[in-house]
């Protein structure tokens, strides 16, 4: 198996939708035949940045490249950004609003757990511009 | 415990998935928190809860959940119950609230996950 590359829009706001890039994925896994836990763990974790790309930001594109060795999913957004990443990533820590809470989401766990479910994680992000999460699985 | 016997103990209907009644679930979830749901993996889980949004079918996909129960008589709506289907998710409504559902399940024999 060479190298396979995929692309996903995340829509702003659109929370009907939310979950459906990270679903394409998870299939796309599993017909490839890759283990059920990984599979799993790469779900929940681009399922977690997906929902925080369609509360936080003005939506973006997640890309995913699939090796024999290693799974690469990179969550790109235009938003605010996060001024602080340190505090971002403590449990319990939420900036949603009370809709989102409304939806079950708006805990503060979304980074600890995408952190959780992945072996590497890169957050570059700009206050104003955007934020982009970089996301390693490797297979073992 | 399969899904036919946590709908019989929960007193519940099936709201779609008559196919998938004799399904094995192992663990249980009880949370209107999907962001709670998604911090613990647990294996062949069913997933109570009183949140009725896309997002909670949403969750139970990415968790290969085996199961939904939508306690206290919430009803999910059309497009819900769409993907429910599209996902091959059963979904089982009860009028038991929250806390006496999971207790019925609990003195069942059915237990949570792992907690890690």
């Amino acid at each position: 198996m060479g190298e396979l590359n995929f692309k996903y829009d995340v829509l702003k706001n659109d929370f009907t939708c939310a979950g459906e890039a990270s679903g394409k994925i998870k299939r796309t896994l599993k017909d490839l035949g890759f283990d059920s836990n990984l599979i799993r763990n790469v779900a929940i974790a681009v399922y977690e940045g997906e929902i925080n790309m369609v509360i936080h930001a003005e939506g973006g594109v997640i890309t995913c490249d699939i090796s024999p060795e290693c799974i690469t999913v990179t969550l790109d957004d235009k938003g605010p950004g996060i001024p602080d990443v340190d505090l971002a990533m403590q449990e319990g820590f939420s900036t949603a609003p009370d809709n989102v809470r409304q939806l079950g989401f708006g805990a503060g766990m979304g980074l600890p757990n995408i952190k959780k479910y992945t072996d590497d994680m890169v957050i570059e992000t700009q206050v104003g511009v955007g934020t982009k999460i970089t996301l390693k699985f490797l297979v073992k | 415990m399969k899904v036919k016997e946590l709908t019989e103990i929960l007193e519940g209907s099936v709201i779609y998935g008559e196919d998938f009644l004799e399904r094995e679930v192992f663990t249980a979830c009880g949370s209107d928190m999907m962001s709670d749901v998604l911090a613990y993996v647990k294996e062949q889980a069913v997933l109570l809860t009183g949140l009725v949004n896309p997002q909670v079918v949403r969750t139970a996909e990415m968790m290969d959940m085996k199961c939904i129960v939508f306690v206290r008589g919430k009803k999910p709506d059309i497009a819900m119950i769409d993907l429910a289907q599209e996902r091959e998710i059963p979904l089982i409504g009860t009028n038991m609230e929250m806390f006496t559902a999971c207790g019925k399940l609990y003195a069942a024999g059915l237990r949570g996950g792992s907690g890690r």
